[in-house]
């Protein structure tokens, strides 16, 4: 079987220690949680570490608490399987118990978290490939090498965004935690992103992803919401594309809309045209859904690193993006629904 | 005809009135598995839960370029790395070999060449697998690139730089095949309905749970045993002989149960004689564990085939002949691949009556794995084009596809336009159970927009009628042997793969001699202990292991009836052996335990063993290249399956499918329902989803050809979820052939499933998709496309090489070609071990020892 490579594990006990250990190394070193990303990546060589950092003695990571002001606070460490299977999470903010239940398989959920979810390597068929087969292609721009394989002519690199709560909790005006060496501090979850494929994240290598926030606001009381996500298999695999969208009303009429789609960017990408196109017309409005839809398609770059056709996923952004649309606002959905098992 | 082919059913008939008869309690009946507990609780020793003292790790270096000269190798770096015990180069194995006599044609590690990513060139041995990794990772191996072929259509169009230097064949072709069965042009003319039609299907793998591992373990007296996860311990043994140079006797091989082989594991592999080697090289026992890219890269598995297949059709349906070419895409090393070529033609024939049959076949060098057999062996891709060209055909004559098939059902017995020699037939009844299931007659067509019904038929051999080298031995062998404790300790090469042959032949010998399963012991796939069996491959294990072991369990009993018979004083034909007992037929009270019967007997004979053996008898066939597709008989299977399409986006899914399965007997129904559900599984992975494809990067900037995803999460095979709710039917129409009655389940009903759902989406959305997997885009191309189709274009140029005509039974043919010129006759001939190879050497054989058994 594949085998990891050797390496120094630490276990610090506080944010601050993990964080120091992280700064002090430098690349050298990289935090784990569940370690379903990080563990298959470095068997597969394409990322490495001489120390790796576990998270999961931290005190106080893994707590997924509701009662603040309404708020939802995930912890860091908080696994999939209990962001899923909350309660709170199932009544108030159902798109993302779905988006939760749409990663990979139970085992996974049961190991990975939602820090990890959030800060899980974008991926490329170029990419996610033993040291062995990387030689073959002479590595790419990525790790290692010099040429994008996926876009020979680009200077960087196009790997796609692989996580499926960073778009839903993006649509939903979500906050992440960062803690570092010198403090904490709050940013927009969609800002932790970058279109950039090597360097997707905007925080600092030492920064702990803490915990998550999700607003009152977005609960459904307030807020309808929606996510879909293609993928081949109804378990196990990675979204092709997905598309989450959180909508605002106020006596009918769309006051406020949000779209992140995944896997068709190197960041949950925002369809921020589309969202105003929704704005101002009355939910339900089968035609301003589709005029949006259409308009989801234009910020989709999928490209031919993963799995299907590339342009039949432009073509099915804006399909799932109509679909996604429709049900957050309450009309009937008709064509294939993805086969996936779906909470509730 | 000698004792060895006569059925056992023949014999049983004959002996009626002098042979004792048996009550047995598993056969038919839905018995536990005699592995089942120890596969569910995890006691299985699978090859890579064996652990010696002082074992140690092999792992291989593989070539990272697609074709190359091998220049120098540095093992400095490897040296270093603590563990590191030794390495091999191809220099320590130059013998080569393969599967196929005419194909001998691998090394176990590169000699001069590299002819894919993948191909092994070295190997590293080292205290732990860690360290076996880190060494392998670190030797440097300096390439000289040469041209790349990267498909079928570049193999045929490029004949420079060769991939192989054959001398029969030329340019990148591997092997060429062109068959004219009957007048095709008569045929033809008699035609209302010609269709024309051009299909593509893409290649797959096995995706066997168990990756391929293996133990060799130096013995005393420089003797070697290697436990290997194979399906053919007997050709790995033969393959050892040749490539490590000793003698066979000195070479064991142990097929250890199969987490899966589906056909990949049916060769022997590089990693099996580099570990034999590293152990007698190193004295110490040596494990060598393929990771799963490495399994993608030892491959073996389906071949992707362009076909053109045109059809003539009267206007009451009935079909007048065909013209059928295949090219296929080898990869890069022979394999199986010469009995693939003739395959994908061979069996075109058993289903429907095909007066006139032509075959064009071609097998093409291509810088990838090899390929060789998968489950159905070269008939999938053919019996694709088939069964969508039938749909098509009812479409255009307005017959009902399931009629139109009934109409065309070939004849029970009947020898086919190509001198296939069948058995029974179950189609009639096959078709009839899925169109009455799936309730075909009142819903196919009238589905409302979106869903759909297919249905499709196909047929498998039992057992191909002949071995891979040339011999005139058994094909199957078992040998029990009876002691004192009423214990029957049961003897044969057959190798379990997870389809149930321990558990048939255990059951098959329990229910002669009408003892129980606990009362058996198993011995099997074990070159030093066992007769030979030839493998777990073309679907023959149960058919040729189960009339050999029936033969030789009737022989036991008649041994244990004489002693029974005389201490009783009752006349042996009137003994019933059952429960353990042996008793009078008339007064069953009157008997003795079976163990007090093989005690009475042992005292009588002395030590109690027998044996029994099978050999197909001969096909009708005296044509060259007629071996491949003949059988003792074929099964059959008819499916119906029921799709959902959504044509706004081309995504599909099967919602049920219904499959009847001819078994002619089912030994154990519970396994064989296993057999077919796991067949449409891997039918619908095929038609779906699952393809073995690769990458070319840009030519300007890189030679690299490369595996597109060589892991179990990105090539796609479905899980529970896409699985719909199977509906199974067995048909049973004991066939005289079969032991007991049964025919083979392993392979056959995978063929209906691609074109069921092919024919499905038609019946959905009115589209064609005549290529496999049938990918979303696909179906929204079809639906936008003028001809509402979707499917290879065009087919190229191919020079098959000058046909040979077989005129067929029909117009008085006897079988053999008219205008051969290479015919000779070289049946009958055995030499003086019996293990000739190849035709020329059997020829040679011929000439040196003036042997002839006509
Ligand atoms: C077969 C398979 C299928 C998968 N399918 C999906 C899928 O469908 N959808 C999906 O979204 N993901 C999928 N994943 C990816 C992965 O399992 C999940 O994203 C999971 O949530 C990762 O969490 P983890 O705790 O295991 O991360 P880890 O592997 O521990 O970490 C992932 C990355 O995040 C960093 N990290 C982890 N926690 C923190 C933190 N608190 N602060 C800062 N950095 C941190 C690590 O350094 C590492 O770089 C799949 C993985 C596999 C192997
Ligand atoms: S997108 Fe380009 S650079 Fe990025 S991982 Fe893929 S091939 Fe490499």
């Amino acid at each position: 079987m594949l085998r990891l490579p050797p390496f120094r594990l630490r276990t610090p006990s506080s944010l601050e220690e993990a964080a120091r250990i992280v700064a002090g190394e430098g690349p050298a070193a990289r935090f784990v949680a569940g370690g379903t990303d990080l563990w298959p990546n470095m068997k597969r060589r394409h990322q490495k570490a001489d120390t790796v950092v576990s998270l999961m003695a931290v005190p106080g990571l893994a707590e997924l608490r509701g009662d603040t002001g309404g708020n939802l606070e995930i912890g860091g460490t908080v696994t999939l399987d209990r962001v899923e299977r909350d309660e709170r999470v199932q009544t108030r903010f159902p798109a993302l118990a779905r988006a939760v239940a749409s990663i990979s398989s139970p085992p996974l959920r049961n190991m990975g978290t939602i820090g990890g979810n959030l800060c899980v390597d974008t991926r490329c068929t170029y990419y996610n490939q033993t040291e062995e087969w990387r030689r073959s292609i002479d590595y790419c721009l990525k790790e290692e090498g010099t040429v994008c394989w996926v876009a020979p002519g680009s200077s960087r690199c196009w790997a796609h965004t692989a996580s499926d709560s960073a778009p839903m909790l993006a649509a939903l005006g979500a906050r992440v935690r960062l803690a570092g060496a010198e403090g904490e501090r709050e940013i927009p979850l969609a800002d932790l992103y970058r279109d950039d494929g090597i360097d997707y994240l905007g925080k600092r290598p030492e920064e702990v992803l803490s915990r998550v926030v999700v607003p009152a606001e977005a609960d459904a009381g307030h807020c309808r919401s929606a996510f879909w996500k293609l993928r081949r298999r109804g378990s196990i695999d990675f979204a092709v594309l997905s598309v989450a969208v959180a909508l605002w009303q106020e006596h009918g009429v769309v006051t406020r809309a949000r779209i992140h789609l995944g896997a068709v960017a190197s960041w949950p990408v925002g369809a921020e045209k589309a969202a105003e196109a929704l704005v101002g017309r009355p939910v339900g409005d089968e035609e301003a859904i589709r005029e949006a839809a259409k308009l989801v398609r234009r910020v989709a770059t999928p490209m031919d690193n993963t799995d299907f056709l590339a342009q039949w996923r432009g073509v099915m952004a804006e399909r799932y993006a109509e679909s996604a649309l429709r049900e957050a606002s309450g009309l009937e959905v008709t064509g294939l629904a993805p086969n996936h098992r779906l909470v509730g | 005809m000698n004792d060895e082919n006569r059925s056992p059913a023949d014999a049983a008939a004959d002996a009626a009135d002098t042979s004792p008869s048996s009550a047995g309690r598993y056969i038919g009946a839905p018995f536990r598995r005699v592995d089942g507990r120890a596969k569910v609780t995890g006691d299985t020793r699978f090859a890579d839960d064996l652990v010696f003292p002082r074992m140690v790790f092999v792992k291989l270096v593989r070539s990272t370029v697609p074709h190359a000269r091998v220049g120098a190798i540095d093992f400095s770096a490897a040296r270093e790395v603590p563990g590191y015990l030794g390495h091999l180069v191809g220099d320590d194995l130059p013998i080569p070999f393969g599967i196929l006599p005419v194909s001998q044609d691998e090394h176990a590690l590169a000699l001069d060449k590299v002819r894919f990513v993948g191909d092994p060139v070295a190997a590293v041995a080292a205290t732990t697998e860690d360290a076996a990794t880190e060494a392998a990772l670190a030797v440097g191996v300096e390439y000289e690139q040469l041209a790349t072929i990267a498909s079928l259509e570049e193999a045929l169009a490029t004949p420079e730089p060769r991939i192989h230097e054959l001398e029969r064949s030329e340019g990148n072709v591997h092997k060429a095949v062109s068959y004219r069965f009957g007048d095709l042009e008569a045929g033809l003319a008699e035609a209302d309905l010609f269709l024309d039609d051009l299909f593509y299907y893409e290649g797959n793998t096995h995706l066997a749970m168990e990756q391929h591992a293996c133990v060799a373990v130096p013995e005393d007296d420089d003797r070697v045993t290697l436990y290997s996860s194979t399906q053919t311990p007997h050709y790995v043994h033969r393959a050892l002989t040749r490539v490590l140079g000793l003698p066979a006797s000195r070479i064991r091989v142990v097929a250890t149960s199969n987490g899966g082989g589906f056909g990949g594991k049916s060769d022997p592999f590089s990693h099996e004689m580099v570990a034999a080697k590293m152990a007698l090289v190193l004295g110490r026992p040596v494990k060598v564990v393929l990771t799963r890219e490495e399994v993608f890269y030892c491959h073996r598995g389906r071949h992707p085939v362009l076909m053109s297949q045109r059809t003539g059709f009267t206007k009451d349906g009935r079909i007048t002949a065909q013209h059928l070419k295949t090219v296929l895409d080898g990869g890069a090393y022979g394999s199986y691949g010469v009995a693939s070529t003739y395959y994908t033609g061979a069996l075109q024939t058993v289903t429907y009556k095909l007066p006139r049959y032509a075959f064009d076949g071609v097998r093409t060098f291509t810088n990838k794995p090899p390929c060789g057999p998968k489950r159905g062996h070269g008939t999938p891709q053919p019996r694709f084009a088939w069964e969508v060209q039938l749909d098509k055909a009812a479409h255009r004559l307005g017959i009902d596809p399931a009629e139109l098939r009934l109409r065309n059902l070939e004849e029970p017995d009947a020898v086919t336009a190509n001198y296939l020699q069948l058995g029974t037939i179950g189609l009639r009844r096959c078709i009839e159970a899925v169109v009455e299931g799936s309730g075909w007659r009142e819903r196919y067509g009238k589905l409302p927009e979106g869903r759909g019904l297919g249905l499709a038929c196909g047929s498998y051999l039992c057992g191909a009628g002949l071995p891979i080298y040339w011999n005139h031995m058994p094909h199957s062998g078992v040998q029990l042997q009876l002691d004192r404790s009423g214990g029957v300790a049961v003897f044969c090469g057959e190798t379990e793969i997870g389809q149930g042959s321990d558990s048939v032949l255990a059951a098959l010998v329990a229910d002669v001699l009408g003892i129980e399963l606990g009362d058996i012991r198993l011995c099997v796939a074990d070159t030093d202990l066992t007769p030979v069996d030839l493998g777990s491959y073309s679907s023959r294990v149960t058919l040729m292991m189960g009339n050999a072991a029936i033969q030789a369990a009737e022989r036991a009993r008649e041994l244990v009836a004489q002693a029974a018979g005389d201490a009783l004083e009752v006349p042996v034909s009137r003994l019933v052996f059952a429960d353990r007992r042996v008793f009078d037929a008339e007064t069953p009270a009157d008997g003795m335990t079976f163990q007090e019967a093989v005690i009475l007997a042992e005292a009588r004979f002395g030590t109690l063993g027998t044996t029994g053996s099978y050999t197909p008898s001969r096909n009708p066939a005296r044509y060259r290249g007629s071996g491949v597709g003949s059988s003792p008989t074929y099964s059959y299977s008819a499916a119906v399956l029921e799709v959902e399409v959504d044509p706004l986006t081309g995504l599909y899914r099967p919602a049920h499918v219904w499959i009847a399965h001819d078994i002619g007997r089912s030994l154990n129904p519970v396994l064989v329902m296993g057999q077919v559900e796991g067949s449409v599984y891997m039918g619908l992975g095929e038609a779906m989803m699952e393809e073995q494809v690769f990458r070319r990067l840009p030519p300007s900037r890189s030679s690299a050809l490369v595996h597109k995803m060589p892991s179990l999460l990105e090539y796609k095979s479905p899980t529970f979820h896409d699985m719909p709710p199977v509906t199974t039917y067995l048909i049973e129409d004991p066939d005289p052939a079969g032991p007991m009655g049964a025919k083979e389940v392993g392979q056959g009903p995978l063929l209906p499933i691609m074109p069921a759902l092919s024919n499905a989406i038609f019946d959905a959305v009115g589209a064609r998709v005549d290529q496999v997997p049938i990918h979303p885009h696909m179906v929204l191309k079809a639906l936008s496309a003028k001809d509402r189709r979707y499917g290879p274009r065009a087919f190229p140029e191919v020079d098959f090489g000058p046909p040979l005509h077989v005129p067929t039974p029909a117009e008085g043919g006897d079988g053999r070609a008219i205008d051969d010129p290479r015919h000779r006759r070289t049946h009958g001939i055995r030499s003086a071990d019996g293990t000739m190879t190849t035709r020329e050497e059997a020829l040679r054989a011929q000439h040196a020892a003036g042997l002839t058994t006509g």
